[in-house]
Parts: structure tokens; sequence; C-alpha cells
């Protein structure tokens, strides 16, 4: 019998680094960001260095409990143990971007171990992700290659990372996306992580393997290098997936290596065979003493753990009646479930109850500003657009001052010039009209143009209702009240 | 014999010998300046002919010399809290100062020049301290002879075709010949005792941890330390009390108080309470008769002051070199990874075919020794190889720590030679890495254990060769090392100038 594509199964385990939003280095004083939550990268070159993280002969690198305190935080907010006594390790390697020639990391002690992550799979419901460990790392610097020479800029080396290492438990790469955002909305709301994939603040290797499907063994695993956005690590896995099962079922074998991922071409290609593998030749760093923890000090961390984003999907669905998918949009990012909040909290001071307002900031939220945050690549709260532009958009809105799609245009108004509701309503004249002699005119002058479907309306078609709805919508440029152009029409019908 | 000195000499009187209680006492009586006697070494370190200077900073020392004529001037006495105010030291290589060239011995370094200043440096300094200049050393202190420096070796002071043992070859010599009034050293696995044995001067190995490592360019992390090299006791404690203690900026630098050294070289001990521990291992076949029988004298004074001597045993001691050498090569080996013509180091490589090739090249720039140590420890860490000889060696050294342990449950103080010989003759052992290892046997088992020991001169031998008596007190007892050799000092001043009169 031979195999066909559909007989293979594939499994999926995700290593993700994501650099800690701490302000200072892992192992010195100087600064690791930018205030407003840039990484070091966009700044000029080597800005941000010291004689410590440019690994200056007769430097020793001192922990930053900061860093520690977040890793800490990451592991928490995932469910692991937190261990009383980590070692870190040197990993030592040769590459002009990694100054000590070494990089500090853990090994076979790391400071967080056996978490998990639920996520929400299509048709099998909730299923559970387990973390085997979250280690800390510094990160390297980055190599500028111009014409002929190189150059290496340090400003990122030595910012503190975390790898969070899953076990191979993803079996599409649909989950492998699912796990990858929720893993990134929980470390976006405990803010141990700033998440900008794009600055490759929040990144990601995935080892891909397949096999036939009942098949107890792994097959032989690849290891895809280089995916920074969700998009990429689904289409990355997708196509490593087909090369590996096409390999296979041309008599042909997977063997381990290292695969570097290509956006621009949409494919994988070698970068090292297992042979050519670094030995490591990991061992304790002799300038760093075992970290010891203090449990009481983890219970203090997890006393101050913010609402993680399950659980404020659980409360938005429950307590505002929200849709599970709007809940999931919201919570998907801490900045944006943050957002909300604060729109819900700007309406509280304008009177009216959370509960009445829920549902119509989310769909402001999960529908103009999701697509407008997309379209961006950025956080709604690194745009002009703020929590009372929006308050005070839904407020008009739902006073009937202003049409829903007005709201959306005073939305991507403010968004680019960030003017104030009230100023774009006015400066464009999106003031909903509801005089009723006014919109009386309007659905008139509308029944005039279009004898033929009136004709058709009153004689029993109902369904041009939507039709003449429309049309006196567009005839009043947006400003015209629907409910009442309803109202109007349905009884001019009446009276035939 | 320069601490019999009586009256307070001036100019003149201060010679080879000089200690910081006698340029102290020259300063209070106005009959010396600190830019006279910084004036009076810059000279000597510039005219001397062992190779101990690698670099005389004349403008840098004269200036802090001047600003301490202004101080001494106005305060009319050496200012109280400077416990080494206007003394001209030697700093070994091997320690960075901000804006001075720190080659570490290597051609590999030569036009390296540190940003910063580390810790011991800027603290001896901060204690009115005037760096002389930069010692020559066995390149990234891997050597027992100095004969491994890329900038050429470094002559015995005393007996100029005999090395001075190393690595800190270059700061025994510079004291031994009075080019400095002490210096400082870094000891590994025996780099500063070793050399003071050979010199026939003090030379303290602190506890790992006493004195922040940073600003020292690291050759085994988890066993180097920086020392003070001198004439006397009291000098080595008086530099220790400027610059140990705690740094924020070492985390493996200890928070444990800092007692007063200076009073503990001027303490005699309550000899009835001593226990002098004897290691039987110690005293074995193979070492010359000569030290063994000056050690031996050196004891039985101990014992004639009323000391107890006790039998002990270090039973590991006899894996201790080969621990050692697995060990701190593997560290070197991750140490040295950054001196590859990138960030650090020369770059003959340049215009090489790709990165591989470059480095390959660049790396070609180390010393045969250092290249034999890089090769040894990257093969100690491989995967496959890391149980049986990095974490073995782990795993013994935690042993040797235990033997000495347990030995100090019946004594508070070993005693036992620094060296099996005294200083050899140049090229000797140059062909043969395994007799020159074996140079440290007495010295590396208080190294890994992380023990304080110091070296103090207690003989010479038939050709007048300084033989050294070393001290081991258990981790942070430096007291104890200060307070009994400094009484053995005093009651024997002709150990001050054994083999003569310097080069």
């Amino acid at each position: 019998m031979s195999l066909t594509a559909k007989d293979f199964e594939v499994v999926i385990g995700l290593e993700v680094h994501a650099q800690l939003a701490t302000d200072t280095k892992c192992f010195c004083s100087t600064r690791s960001r930018m205030p407003e939550g840039k990484s070091v990268g966009e700044e000029a070159v080597n800005v941000n260095t010291c004689p410590v993280c440019t690994g200056h002969p007769g430097t020793l690198p001192v922990l930053s409990k900061k860093a520690v305190e977040y890793a800490v935080r990451a592991g928490l907010s995932i469910g692991c143990t937190i261990n009383s006594k980590s070692i870190f390790a040197r990993k030592n390697y040769f590459y002009p971007d990694l100054p000590k020639g070494y990089q500090i990391s853990q090994f076979d002690k790391p400071l967080c171990e056996n978490g998990f992550v639920d996520i929400e799979t299509k048709g099998l419901g909730q299923k559970r992700v387990r973390v085997q460990r979250i280690h800390m790392e510094e990160d390297a610097g980055k190599n500028l290659h111009m014409s002929g020479f190189s150059l290496v800029n340090f400003n990122r080396s030595s910012v503190p990372l975390i790898e969070i290492v899953s076990h191979p438990d993803m079996r599409s790469a649909e989950e492998a996306v699912e796990y990858l955002k929720a893993l990134h909305a929980i470390d976006t709301t405990t803010g141990v992580c700033d998440g900008n994939m794009q600055e490759g603040n929040f990144r990601c290797d995935a080892n891909v393997s397949v096999k036939p499907k009942g098949q107890k063994e792994f097959g032989t695993r690849a290891e895809i290098k280089n995916v920074n956005s969700f998009r990429f690590v689904e289409k990355a896995i997708e196509h490593e997936v087909d090369r590996q099962v096409e390999l296979i079922l041309g008599g042909g074998k997977v063997v381990q290596e290292t695969r570097l991922y290509d956006s621009d071409t949409n494919s994988t290609r070698s970068m090292r065979s297992k042979e050519e593998a670094h030995d490591y030749r990991y061992f304790p760093d002799p300038d760093l003493p075992p970290l010891v923890i203090d449990q009481k000090w983890v219970e203090e961390i997890r006393s101050k753990l913010p609402e993680l984003p399950a659980q404020k999907r659980a409360r938005y669905v429950a307590d505002y009646g929200l849709s599970a998918y709007d809940a999931g949009v919201l919570t998907g990012s801490g900045s944006l479930a943050g957002f909300f909040e604060q729109v819900l909290s700007a309406m509280e001071k304008k009177g009216k109850k959370k509960t009445d307002v829920a549902k119509g900031a989310a769909n402001l939220l999960t529908g103009e500003v999701a697509r407008l945050t997309n379209e961006a690549g950025i956080e709604v709260t690194e745009s002009k657009l703020t929590p009372a532009h929006l308050a005070d958009t839904l407020e008009l809105q739902l006073s009937g001052g202003i049409s829903s799609t007005n709201a959306k245009l005073v939305i991507t108004t403010a968004w680019e010039n960030g003017d104030s509701a009230a100023k774009i309503v006015d400066a464009r004249g999106l003031r909903q009209v509801s005089d009723k002699g006014a919109l009386e005119a309007v659905v008139a002058q509308v029944i005039a143009a279009n004898a033929g479907q009136w004709a058709e309306f009153t004689g029993g078609k109902d369904k041009l209702l939507g039709f003449f709805v429309g049309q006196c919508m567009k005839a009043s440029k947006g400003q015209g009240n629907p409910a009442l152009f309803t109202e109007i029409i349905n009884t001019k019908k009446s009276q035939g | 014999m320069a601490h019999t000195l009586k009256a307070v000499p001036g100019i003149d009187e201060i010679k080879a010998y000089a200690t910081v209680k006698q340029v102290h006492a020259a300063y209070n009586a106005g009959k010396l300046t600190p830019s006279e006697l910084t004036e009076r070494y810059l000279k000597r370190a510039e005219g001397t002919k062992t190779g101990a200077y690698l670099q005389v900073l004349r403008d840098r020392a004269m200036a802090q010399a001047k600003a301490h004529d202004a101080v001494l001037k106005r305060e009319g006495k050496v200012p109280p809290g400077q416990p080494l105010f206007g003394i001209p030291l030697g700093i070994k290589d091997v320690l960075t100062m901000d804006g001075v060239r720190t080659t570490c011995g290597s051609r590999m370094l030569e036009n390296y020049v540190p940003p910063y200043t580390g810790t011991a440096v800027e603290r001896l300094e901060r204690a009115g301290a005037i760096s002389l200049g930069k010692l020559n050393m066995d390149e990234f202190a891997m050597g027992s002879s100095n004969e491994n420096s890329a900038f050429g070796p470094v002559n015995h002071p005393t007996h100029p075709d005999r090395v001075p043992g190393g690595s800190s070859g270059g700061s025994g010599a510079a004291v031994r010949a009075g080019l400095c009034v002490g210096a400082l050293g870094t000891d590994t696995g025996g780099s500063i005792r070793l050399p003071a044995s050979y010199c026939g001067i003090v030379g303290l190995k602190v506890t790992y941890g006493r004195v922040s490592r940073f600003g020292l360019v690291a050759f085994s992390s988890s066993l180097d330390s920086i020392g003070p090299m001198t004439h006397t006791v009291e000098d080595s404690a008086r530099i220790l009390q400027a610059m140990g203690g705690f740094d924020p900026r070492d985390s493996t630098s200890a928070d444990v108080p800092m007692p007063d050294f200076i009073a503990s070289a001027n303490r005699d001990p309550d000899w009835s309470k001593v226990r002098v521990g004897v290691p039987k291992e110690y005293f074995i076949d193979g070492i010359d008769p000569e030290v063994r029988s000056s050690v031996q004298r050196a004891l039985d004074w101990y014992k004639s002051k009323g000391a107890k001597l006790v039998d002990v045993s270090l039973p590991h001691t006899k894996y201790a070199v080969a621990t050692y050498y697995v060990v701190a090569v593997s560290e070197a080996s991750s140490n040295l990874a950054r001196f590859d013509g990138v960030r650090f180091g020369l770059r003959p490589g340049q215009g090489e075919e790709d990165l591989t090739a470059f480095y390959k090249k660049n790396r070609t720039l180390f010393g045969p020794e250092v290249k034999r140590r890089i090769i040894l420890g990257t093969f100690a860490l491989s995967s496959g190889y890391y149980d049986a000889y990095f974490n073995r060696a782990c795993q013994v050294r935690a042993k040797l720590k235990e033997d000495f342990d347990r030995a100090f449950e019946k004594c508070d103080v070993i005693a036992c030679p620094v060296a099996p010989t005294t200083a050899f003759k140049r090229g000797e052992k140059t062909g043969d890495p395994l007799q020159m290892y074996l140079m440290d046997i007495f010295t590396i088992p208080a190294s890994m254990a992380g023990m304080p020991g110091i070296s103090i001169p207690c003989g010479a031998d038939k050709d007048g060769l300084s033989i050294g008596l070393q001290l081991i007190a258990p981790q942070f007892q430096e007291e104890r090392l200060f307070s009994f050799g400094a009484a053995f000092e005093k009651a024997h001043p002709e150990m001050q100038s054994l083999g003569g009169a310097a080069q």
C-alpha cells in the first residue's frame, strides 16, 4: 500500500525567543530599550554599549534582578515551576556579533520548567500545549553587511532574552500559530515582552517533522529558523511539511538539519546539517554563581500577576456578553485589551454602564481598529488613536449623533491625524440628521428617482427595503439616520 | 637591611628595599617628596635590563606624584586613610587601566587599550598609589618561568641566566630589583607565589573572592586572583587592605568583612595556641634537599616559638596538577575566544576569503603555550568528553577542597614549600611542558581549593637562589598569614636580600 500526503501527521515544537522589556541589559547597567518601547536596534548604532556588553577583556557580568523577575513572571504566567537553583552556562561559538565568543545562557538547569499554554483549535476545542522549560540568556549584537565589509551593532548585545521551549505537541501549522499567538498575548499582557515581532523582540524557531499517521515514533525533524511573523510561521511550517512529505513519498529521507526560512520566496533552505552542527561546549559560567531564588519572592511576583488573557477572555464573555471571537481578538494582545478597558472606563465616566457599551466598543475595536493596526503592523497603543477618541465616537454613535458608518470614518481620521472626535464630526459634517422633515424629503427624492423599483417594492418585493435605505443613506451623504429612513419608507409603502 | 633602618631615610637611603613604612617616615619628616621618589623609580624602571617592564608610564606617574606633592605640602604629613600615599607600584600587564595599553604579554593584544580601569588598580590609586608602569608576564598568565611572554623573557633579578618564575615574573623581578616599592601580580595556580619564591620576596595569593577580578583579563575565571608582591609582609597587608573587599562589579567577589590586615601584620600570635600543619604529601622525594631543609628550619623556628607542629594529610594532592590542567585550560579556551581579530586582537587575516579562514589566520598570533592550552581546553569541553574530563575534574576539585577543610580542623595554618626547586636556568624546561607544570605542584592545591597562601623568603641554596616558605590558611583568614608570616620575617631580616645585589 503506498502512502499519500493525506496519510501523514505533522509534529511541531516551537522555541520562542522573547526579549525582556527591562530598562537595562541582562548583565550590565547599560540601557536596553527606549522608554516608549522602541528596541535598541532602532537607534543609532553602538550607542547602548559599555565595556561589559561589548565583551572587553577583564569585564564581568552581573545579573540584572529585574531580568530575573521578568523571567519568573513569564514562567508563572504559563504555570511553570520556578527552580530554586538554576545555573548560567557559557554557550561557546564564534560569530562576529558575539563579542565574548560565547553567549551566557542556561543549559541543564533552567530557571523555569513544566508549564503549558491552552489554545483553541478548529474542531477539537481547547488543547493544551506543554512547555518544557524557559531559560534566560543574553541576545547577540547584529551584523550589518556593507559592500565588501561588515560592521557590528552591539546595541542589542546582552539584552535579556527568555527562550520558551514547547514540547512537540502541535499537530498543524494552525495550531502552531494559535500557540504562538496565545503566548504572545500572555507575554504582552504580563508586560515581560514588548512583543514587536517585526523588530525581532518576539521571534521563533520551529522544529518540524512528519510521520505516517498512527506511527508512534517521531520522524526526523528539521529546525526552521528566522520566522518572524504569525503569517510566516504558518507559511514556513506548511512549506516545510510539504517538502518533507514530498521527499518521503519520492523515496528520500529527511535529514536532521537547520533550515532558514526565506519569506520573499516562501521556501526554506538548508543552513547546516547535523554533522556541521556546532558543539557549543556548554559549561557553567565561572563568572556567575548559581542563581538562587527565594520562593517567597516568587510568591510575591505571582501575587502581582495581572489578569491573564484566558481569564480576561472568560470575563469579557460572562460580564459583557461579548462573543468568544470578539473576546479572543481583544485579549489577543495586552495593549488592545488594556485599550478596551480604558474605553469602558471613559464611558463609565460619561454615565454609561460598562455592560451597555461593551459590545459597541468591542465592535469598533475588533473591526475598524483591528483593520488599522493590522495594516500598519503596529499595536494600537503606538498609534495616535486614544481611548478617548473611541469613547467619544461610541457615545456619538449610541446617541444617534453619527451613523455607524461615520463612526468608522471618525476613527480612521483620528488614527491619521489625532484630532478629537467632535472636531472631526464638525469639520467633515458627519453629524447624523434625525430631522424627520428633512429625511422625508430625501426619501421622496429617492422614490422619484427609482420609480420602477418602488413599484416592485410596493407590489410585495420586500427585500428591496435595504436598497431604498442604502440609496437614502447615499443621498444624505451618510448623515441620515438609517432607522428613521426605514420607518419613513415603510410608512410610505403602507400608504401605497 | 632596609626595614631595620633606624633613622628616617632620605632619598639617598631609599634604595632597592624601600618599604611603605620607610617611605612614609621620610615623607612625614620632610626628607622626601613623592615626585622625587617617583622620579628615582622611573629612572630605574627605564634603565633596567631585567625586562621586567613592558611599559613605563612616566607622564601619568609624574602627574600623580605632583598631585601628591601638593597634598603633602599642604598637610605636612601623609594623610590618614591613604595607606599607599605616594607609593610607586608596578602593575602586571594583565590588569586594565583606562587608556593604558594592556598586552597580557601577547602579540595578539599589542595594541589593545582598554576603556576602563579595573577595581584593584582603581582602589590602589584611590589609596594613594602611583602606577609606574606595566610589568612583563607569561602570555595570558600561562607559564611558570616568564619565558612565554611575546615581548621577551624576564631575567632573574640576581641571577640573570635564570628565570624569575612565572607567570608574574615581571612583578617578582621588579620588586626584588628595586624597580618599584611593590607590585600587583595575579595567581591562578601559583603565578604570584612561585616568582615570589624564586625572586626572594613576599607574594600573597588571596582567598578566591577577596579581591575583585573586575579588570583582570581572565585566564581561568574560577581560579584567577589578584595579589600583592612586596618586600615585606606588612606591605602586602597594606595593599590588600586598599584593594580587597566586595565589589558589585564582580559577582564572585565575596561580601565578607575586611579586618585590619596592617594590624595583623604587626601582631604576634599567641604561640601557645598556634598549630602549624605539616602536610606529608608536600615533603616527598624529588623535592630539592636544600628546599626541604630550609623549609624544615622555618618549621623548627615556629616550634621554637611555642607553636605546635601537627601532621596533616591532603590525600588528593597527587591529582591536583592533572585536575588543574583540565579546569584551567577549559575555562581559558572560552575566555580567550574573544581574541579573534574581530572585536579584539590584531587582524593578520584581513583579506582572507571567508570568516573561518579569517579567524584561523588571526589566531596564529597566540604563542605555542597559549595555543596548546586552548586546544586542550576545547577538547576537554567537547561533547562526549565533558563528563570524562571537565566534570570529573570539578568533582576532584571538590575533594581537594575537602582535604583542606579536614586539615584545618587540626591546624590553624599549613606550612610547606612553595616549589620543589629554586629558580632554574632559562631554556631548561621550555622543551618539556610537563616538567614546567610540575613547578606548580605545591601551589595548585590551594588555588583549586580557593584558600589563601603566602610565599615568604626562608633561605637560599648553595648558589644563593632564594627559597620560599608557603603558608596556607582557611578561606578569608589572610590575617593568620600576615601575623605568622610577619613574625618569621622579623626574626629573619637576612632573608630580605637573599642572593646578593640585584642586577
